[in-house]
């Protein structure tokens, strides 16, 4: 029995593993959400904003992340536009412009907020560190035109916006280590303040930065995402997701647990 | 159109995921497909957004103004943007065995930019902070602020800290209360890529949710 379980082949994990994300996806759970303290933190800055803010997010992931990062981004941006607070898109990943244009463009247009009033969207442009310091000094030396070529003096949200001196909050969503950029270069030298919401594998990098308070709060994965849609009360693809995702985690916390358990008894009778 | 495109997609998901049984020539279609498109993807963006706008377009702004037949209105001005694109050209001198030394002159540039640029706010975001965040609790305990709670965990942060870095600390061998001081700092080590594994693993997942929410909801929503 145990060295049929040592030997098991690998085939027969991944069909559990398949059974556990499609069963939920055709008999959805409705498992509770508890709202955990650095995503509550990032919502209660955004709710605390006076309508006209405005907040920066930077759409640093590429497909391959969209599944845990679009469902954050949705939710940050229809907070934002439900509570009248402008947003800044821009990208410093070069897969990223036309996904989060995408998006921004989607959100808008089901809260009617206006293109250059309301949002305005600045792409994508090289140089990761080097971007973000002469942001600090003029954002329209950086990005001299939106992602649409509209010449940033045309674009009346704009107006009053020269660096991050009109900027309340800049939100990172990351897949990458663009994050560490953000809190080094604009937190350390201009006293910005960051929120972050980034993939599960890179959250864990996270959590120093939050202790410090260099991270105003952290969305981790499809758990952030479900938690801010909890908190703006619209359950959306981040709350199926961790509903998809925690049988998952059960299966391979189980299959963990029996792993070590067979491995520390033969090892036991080897002896 | 659009359903093509999903047919497209859910097939190509199909061939990545038939990897799982065994490696398959459908599989190898969508694994060198896919490696194909990110590369020429890769190259248009870098040309369309990165020569073009800070190399090409500089240059020939540079120069127009001495090509035959365009009149001299910008004059020599802008004629100082030649130097950033100059040195960065000098990295193509790698090419050729008799000039490659030239390529120490845009490396050097790049590298103490880098350093000066990175080295003060590194240490400032990385190194002072961190300390000050580790240490900082401490006054509220002195201050008599902090809860029980929140004194035991300033109490194993830097517990946490002190053992970990004594791990590292390969200058004396690790014996008597050394040894056993490393071993606790394993122990968080151990901790921390645990905590690491589970969010990787949660990040791993969210992306087979994802193909499977795609297989079911999209593909065969347009079957049935």
């Amino acid at each position: 029995m145990l060295s049929k379980l040592m030997n098991l082949d690998r085939r027969v994990i991944f069909i559990f593993v398949a059974l556990a994300v499609i069963i939920p996806t055709l008999l959805p759970l409705n498992l509770p959400i508890n709202v955990s303290e650095p995503t509550q933190r990032i919502y209660d800055y955004i709710d605390a904003l006076p309508a006209g803010s405005t907040i920066m997010i930077s759409f640093d992931y590429g497909p391959s992340s969209l599944p845990e990062l679009n469902p954050m981004a949705k939710a940050v941006l229809r907070h934002c536009f439900d509570k009248d607070v402008r947003v800044i898109g821009m990208t410093l990943y070069a897969f990223a412009p036309t996904l989060a244009d995408t998006l921004i463009t989607e959100v808008a247009e089901e809260a009617d907020a206006v293109n250059g009033e309301d949002y305005v969207f600045l792409g994508f442009r090289p140089g990761g560190e080097q971007v973000m310091l002469r942001m600090g000094i003029s954002i329209g030396s950086v990005f001299e035109k939106d992602y649409t070529n509209t010449p940033l003096t045309e674009i009346s949200m704009m107006k009053d916006i020269t660096n991050y001196d009109q900027i309340d909050l800049i939100l990172d969503l990351a897949s990458g280590s663009t994050t560490d950029l953000w809190i080094t270069y604009v937190n350390g030298k201009y006293n910005q303040q960051i929120a972050a919401g980034v993939t599960g594998v890179i959250v864990s990098n996270m959590y120093p930065y939050l202790q410090t308070k260099q991270l105003v709060g952290l969305m981790p994965g499809y758990l952030g995402a479900s938690e801010y849609e909890k908190l703006i009360g619209v359950p959306e693809k981040g709350t199926q997701g961790i509903n998809n995702a925690s049988p998952v985690h059960v299966l391979i916390l189980g299959l963990v647990i029996i792993g070590n358990i067979v491995f520390f008894i033969q090892r036991r009778r080897e002896e | 159109m659009e359903i093509f495109g999903i047919w497209i997609a859910a097939f190509l998901t199909l061939c990545i995921y038939s990897f799982l049984y065994k490696d398959n020539p459908f599989y190898r279609f969508a694994e060198h497909l896919f490696v194909g498109m990110s590369v020429g993807y890769g190259i248009v963006l870098s040309v369309h957004q990165g020569f073009i706008p800070f190399a090409w377009e500089p240059f020939w702004a540079a120069v127009k103004p001495f090509w035959p037949g365009v009149p001299r209105e910008a004059g020599w001005s802008g004629l100082w943007k030649l130097i950033p694109i100059g040195v960065g050209l000098l990295f193509f001198s790698g090419v050729s065995p008799r000039h490659t030394w030239l390529i120490r002159y845009p490396t050097a540039i790049l590298i103490g930019f880098g350093a000066g640029l990175s080295i003060p706010n590194v240490l400032r975001a990385n190194i002072f902070e961190q300390t000050r965040g580790t240490v900082e609790p401490f006054a509220s305990v002195h201050a008599g602020t902090l809860s029980g709670w929140g004194i035991f965990e300033a109490v194993l942060m830097v517990a946490g800290v002190i053992c970990t870095l004594t791990y590292f600390f390969f200058s004396v061998e690790h014996r008597g209360p050394l040894k056993w001081i490393s071993k606790v700092g394993i122990a968080f080590l151990m901790i921390g890529f645990g905590s690491a594994f589970g969010n990787t693993v949660m990040g791993r997942v969210a992306l087979l949710i994802q193909r499977v929410d795609f297989l079911i909801n999209d593909w065969i929503g347009t079957i049935f």
